[in-house]
């Protein structure tokens, strides 16, 4: 799983079925500093997240799928929680 | 998923039987500020795309889901056809 940043919202109206009724986030993915790290994604939201807030994120397709509730669905990230705080120790 | 552009297509006559009657299509990976970003790539499509719109696609063996039963060897994936985004 990778840290990112929810930075935007995205509307698709022509979209795969199993996108009805998701909500689809753009992600910044970060470091553990919180710099941005990589390109931006989109993710489908299984947790409510919303702009501005740090969240975990999968980056992998059976995983997502799951958190969307939906079984082959054609998806490949996915938030599946929203990130109190981060602790590097050590 | 990735958001990306629709800039070309691709026809092949001599292709994998499963592959067949899908179409194949180029996407220009953006960035939420709609500037291109790496290397284009072939994803097929399972919206009705065309050239000039904006999309977004997964990456993987997911690809190849909206064409099930058929177990097309794909990686890549148009999934949906973007109104709009918007970047806080």
């Amino acid at each position: 799983m990778q840290i990112g940043r929810v930075i935007g919202t995205l509307v698709s109206t022509q979209k795969h079925r199993k996108f009805e009724g998701a909500k689809l986030l753009i992600v910044q993915p970060l470091g553990p500093d919180d710099v941005p790290r990589g390109s931006a994604l989109l993710a489908v939201d299984g947790v409510g997240a919303g702009v501005h807030e740090k969240v975990l994120i999968v980056l992998e397709g059976r995983a997502a799928g799951e958190a969307l509730g939906k079984k082959a669905a054609p998806v490949d990230a996915a938030i599946v929680g929203i990130i109190d705080t981060v602790t590097i120790s050590g | 998923m990735q958001l990306a552009r629709v800039i070309g297509d691709v026809v092949a006559t001599r292709k994998d039987e499963n592959l067949v009657g899908i179409k194949l299509l180029v996407v220009q990976p953006l960035t939420p500020d709609h500037q291109p970003t790496g290397r284009p790539l072939v994803a097929v499509d399972a919206v009705g795309a065309g050239i000039g719109e904006e999309v977004f696609f997964v990456r993987g063996k997911e690809a190849s889901f909206p064409f099930y039963p058929v177990e097309a060897p794909v990686d890549a994936g148009i999934v949906g056809i973007v109104d709009h985004w918007d970047i806080e």
